[in-house]
């Protein structure tokens, strides 16, 4: 080959790169054998608390659910897993007609007309959604995001903002858990407002009354969420008049994987199909008239609009995005409701035996499966011990609201059984 | 010629999911109940969601009939350029999916997470090693994020100068998403035109710079597969008005171990893992999209940050400077893995691949450039750009060509990409592939030229063997249906 | 692709040097792009428009026009304010391609200044145009 190419050797290939650029000495990289790797690998994951352990009471934006063996199975089949972006749809067909199912499957669970191939994660979604309702707005410059939003996601939403000529606005949370919008009209040019329902205290918020206020400003409806799972009982955002429902898809049969890769979902009214960031699949026909998908409505993304695109994503979250379709379509409309329903009545059960057990529950409003328990002066100690013996007794919402001192956001999922409730409720009492 | 790998097989049709199924069935074995119901106010209870109900041989048939509709680098030769759709290893995925890793939360205190945490540290080592800067974030999702936490980085800098800038100059080589991301920081984007050898001059960057820039960002190699011979003296032009130089690590595949961008002049370097560490690619992703930077730069990186203490590993939030957060947790962890145990495996041989995937593009360019027309006829990188003007008189077109290559059981390569040639045809072979593999597709490419002559409706009409023929994009896109 | 001479150009119009073209309507001005440009462009998919009472200088970018794989910007002929735009582009954009002069006009513009319309190309200064763009 080095003779068909004409290079005495390999470093002559390089032969167009200047010396001054070029390393002088070897990677210094250990190189293992897969026996050893296999090893080093077992020692580090040995290092991890995980799920399979521990008696995890923790939520926040990362949710323990059973993932089904047939998700874990299909999503394995290296034709999903080794093939680049469709941009071939001749060859993609299996890749497009599955976002093309996830999106439609999207559409059904927040009752929402078009919803794209997916976004980096649910902080992203947020953000991209409020840039999405800044150009909607034209010449509005101001965003209003719920305080009760995911802290995290509101910290990558300050990241995105930050070189913008764009204002946000935190809004601040009521006595019973939700948010506060009773100063929506005093903001100008508001361009849309975001909140997020079961929000980051779990609690439930009333997005038909948000909607009328929002909408009542002349600004974008957005409502996001991190626990999808929560709209097989609720009602679904697009029935609320949402115009965009945006968030973390982790839920829908992907594993936590200390935090990524999650999924973001982001759905929209019809009306605004045409200032989505992100990927879509349509369906069309092929040169015999045969059913077909491709990727359309292309110009609004980077490699055509370049620096006016509606986004500068190009790889997006796509095969978490097959996950959740195959999760969804394993369980099923029905098994979607039981299992959202069991989340529901689990949570409601140990809330109920932590308040008998004279614990307060600070925030009245109705949860899904997390809710914020006051625990008594001192807690944090205890805390630590119950970690010792593989409890995990939900997460210390100090650290995002200083006011909330004691308090923490407990999560059960169908994960946590009875036997498990019975002896955290023991453990806490004593 | 041998005979090709394309050939016509059994394909299933597949209905929709929701045109399957029956009330009732699932494929999920719910666990098993045992607290009692409780009631939801009824103001915020809905139905839940209209999805169809299939019994788990349902779902199993139906995605792996999806599957077969599908070609990826596991089915064949991949050459997508400025892609680097290099083989997975499957070791990869067997780390991946350790419980350790995959069952993890997130919010779990630090002493309870060492694996997790050692492992973006020494990965973030070992990139920056390898790219030869000083610090790394594995923060951002993808090279777009990745792109984006680079020039928030640009930004944050001039601000903390007290001399913010407007502008940033994109050479007209560049990837779609580089304009796109200096545009979400405020930066206007001024194109600057590539020299008559497809390399960047130094006088047009000179021409163009000034105290108003906030630098450049240059992907190097470049999309034409050749290396910025001029990147010293681009990045002196830039320094000496007080810019910054930004390189678009995504083909960094063809520099491991070769190039030192610390010593070329760059100051921000984005890695695709996804492209050049091995991660599959999933049908468009996840991927993740670490950026590195000189040590001038480091306190602007993207936080929390994994720091090494005395008591071990921590994540770190105290770095006043950062530019702040860009994903609700620390960005796609199980890709890293996934690279983390390819770099492990590869070790210092790292620059085999690059070595190799250069001489395979140097392999293909020198063996198709007479009877493709090779717009610059230099030696090239991991890929080679030519185009369709030989086969101009008979009426192909490069999206003929690569509709053929489907029918020979080839992934076309990446076409009408860069914008600046016209009828690109970018091919990328990478390291993965055998001198078998790439004599064949060379003979299938002068096959195909030679078809352009004698039959060009073989063209045309391709491709005939997959599942569906060519699509009616223009239809799709008047009348958008994107759901069932 | 046609050839220059299979491209319509009326009379009836005024051309700019971008390809779009105005046409004297009573009050107000026609605005739509020509049949050589939308040839250029292949399968029109999607018209984005300005809303009627926005106001635009002459050679302002009021929209664009999308094929399936590109976007380009269309610029005013002559400033004024929008009247009307042409609200069967929404769903038939297939309109520029197949009657760019009449049924697949744009939008109308009460001209500010009128006198701009004397300035724009007629037909023989526009083909005169498209010659030297052949060479």
């Amino acid at each position: 080959m080095l003779q068909a190419v004409g290079m005495p050797d390999l470093d002559g290939l390089f032969s167009t790169i200047p010396d001054a650029c070029k390393r002088t000495d070897t990677l210094d990289i250990p190189e293992l054998t897969e026996w050893e790797l296999n090893d080093h690998m077992a020692a580090l994951a040995g290092q991890m608390v995980s799920s399979a352990d521990y008696k995890m009471f923790a939520g926040a934006g990362s949710y323990q659910h059973y993932i089904p063996e047939v998700t874990r199975y299909l999503l394995s089949r290296s034709e999903f897993v080794t093939a680049y972006t469709p941009y071939q749809p001749e060859i993609s067909q299996g890749t497009l007609q599955g976002i093309f199912e996830y999106q439609t499957l999207i559409c059904r669970l927040l009752g929402m007309d078009v919803a794209n191939a997916s976004l980096y994660d649910g902080a992203m979604a947020v953000a991209e959604a409020l840039l999405m309702a800044i150009r909607i707005g034209r010449r509005k410059k101001t965003v209003a995001v719920s305080s009760l939003v995911n802290p995290y996601y509101r910290k990558v939403v300050e990241t995105y903002f930050a070189p913008t000529e764009f204002t946000i606005t935190w809004l601040p949370y009521r006595k019973d858990g939700t948010t506060d919008l009773s100063g929506l009209d005093q903001i100008e040019g508001l361009a849309g407002v975001a909140v997020q329902s079961p929000n980051f205290f779990g609690c439930i918020e009333d997005l038909e009354a948000a909607g009328k206020a929002i909408h009542a400003q002349d600004a974008i409806f957005i409502t996001c969420f991190s626990e999808p799972l929560a709209y097989g009982v609720l009602k679904a955002p697009g029935a609320l008049d949402a115009d965009i429902v945006c968030g973390e898809g982790q839920s829908l049969g992907i594993p936590q994987s200390f935090g990524g890769p999650g999924l973001g979902i982001f759905a929209a009214k019809q009306q605004y199909v045409r200032n989505l960031p992100g990927r879509l699949v349509g369906q069309t026909v092929d040169a015999d008239g045969k059913r077909g998908f491709v990727l359309t409505l292309s110009t609004r993304e980077q490699h055509i609009r370049r620096e006016k695109a509606t986004s500068n994503i190009c790889s997006n979250q796509s095969l978490c995005a097959m996950a959740a379709g195959m999760y969804m379509a394993a369980l099923g409309g029905t098994g979607f409701r039981e299992l959202a329903s069991l989340n529901h009545d689990k949570a409601e059960y140990l809330k109920a035996a932590l308040q008998a057990a004279g614990l307060e529950v600070p925030f009245a409003s109705a949860t899904f499966n997390e809710f914020v328990v006051k625990f008594p002066e001192g807690f944090d100690q205890r805390w630590q011990d119950l970690l010792q013996k593989k409890i995990l007794a939900g997460i210390p919402m100090v650290c995002y609201y200083p006011e909330l001192a004691n308090h923490y956001l407990l999560c059960v999922t169908e994960t946590r059984s009875k036997d498990d409730m019975d002896a955290l409720v023991k453990e806490v009492q004593s | 010629m041998k005979e090709t790998v394309g050939t016509r097989g059994l394909i299933l049709n597949e209905p929709f999911l929701w045109e399957r199924g029956g009330k009732g069935r699932t494929g999920y074995s719910l666990p098993r109940r045992d607290v009692a119901a409780a009631a939801l106010p009824e103001n915020l209870t809905g139905d839940g969601p209209d999805f169809p109900d299939l019994s788990e041989v349902e779902v199993v048939r139906h995605y792996t009939r999806l599957s077969t509709w599908n070609y990826g680098v596991d089915s064949g030769m991949y050459p997508l350029g400025s892609c680097t759709m290099k083989y997975n290893p499957k070791t990869n995925e067997r780390q991946a999916a350790l419980t350790g890793f995959s069952g993890a939360h997130p919010l779990v205190p630090s002493e309870l997470c060492q694996g997790a945490l050692q492992l973006i540290y020494e990965l973030e080592h070992y990139l920056a090693h390898v790219a030869g800067l000083d610090a790394v974030s594995v923060q951002p999702s993808a090279g777009a994020q990745g792109e984006l936490a680079g020039m928030l980085i640009f930004a944050a800098y001039h601000r903390d100068r007290g001399k913010p800038r407007s502008k940033i100059l994109i050479p007209d080589t560049a990837h779609g998403t580089n304009p796109a991301s200096a545009a979400l920081c405020g930066f206007k984007a001024v194109p600057v035109e590539t020299g008559p050898d497809g390399v960047l001059l130094p006088a047009s960057v000179e021409a163009l710079m000034d105290d108003d820039t906030a630098g450049i960002m240059v992907t190097n190699p470049n999309t034409l597969g050749l290396f910025e011979t001029h990147i010293q003296a681009i990045a002196d032009i830039i320094h000496a008005k007080d810019g910054l130089v930004y390189a678009d690590g995504a083909n960094m595949n063809a520099v491991m171990g070769v190039v030192d961008f610390g010593r070329a002049g760059v100051d921000v370097l984005h890695i695709n893992l996804h492209k050049t560490f091995s991660t599959p690619h999933g049908g468009g992703g996840p991927g993740s999209g670490p950026v590195c930077v000189c040590k001038r730069l480091e306190p602007f990186l993207p936080a929390p940050r994994v720091v090494k203490t005395e008591a071990g590993y921590a994540l770190s939030e105290d770095f006043p400077k950062s530019i702040g957060k860009l994903h609700a947790f620390y960005g796609n962890f199980g890709i890293m893995v996934r690279a983390y145990s390819y770099m492990l495996s590869m070790g210092p041989k790292l620059k085999d691949v690059s070595q190799h995937a250069v001489l395979n593009a140097n392999y293909i360019k020198e063996k198709l450039k007479d009877v493709y027309h090779l717009p610059f006829d230099r030696p090239c990188m991991h890929e080679c750009v030519f185009t369709d003007k030989f086969l101009e008189a008979r009426g192909v077109t490069t999206l003929d060509v690569a509709k053929r290559l489907i029918d020979y059981g080839f992934h076309p390569p990446t076409i009408y990409f860069p914008l600046v040639v016209h009828g690109a045809i970018m091919i990328e072979p990478t390291e993965s592939e055998s001198l078998e593999n790439i004599d064949q597709f060379i003979a299938t490419m002068r096959r195909i030229a030679q078809e352009a002559e004698e039959d060009p409706t073989l063209l045309k009409e391709a491709p005939q063997n997959p599942k569906v023929r060519r699509m009616d994009e223009t239809t799709a896109a008047r009348k958008p249906c994107l759901r069932g | 692709m046609k050839e220059l001479s299979e491209v319509n150009l009326p009379e009836d119009i005024r051309y700019t040097k971008d390809h779009e073209w105005a046409r004297k309507k009573g009050e107000t001005f026609q605005i739509g792009i020509t049949d050589f440009a939308q040839d250029q462009l292949g399968d029109i998919v999607f018209v984005e428009l300005p809303e009627p009472g926005d106001r635009f200088e002459s050679g302002e970018e009021f929209g664009t026009v999308e094929s399936v794989k590109a976007v380009s910007e269309l610029f005013m002929p002559m400033g004024g304010e929008v009247a009307a735009i042409n609200e069967a582009l929404e769903d038939a954009p297939e309109l520029v391609n197949t009657a760019p002069h009449t049924e697949g006009w744009m939008l109308e513009l009460k001209a500010s200044d009128s006198s701009e319309y004397d300035q724009l190309m007629d037909r023989a200064a526009y083909l005169d145009m498209l010659k030297g763009l052949e060479e």
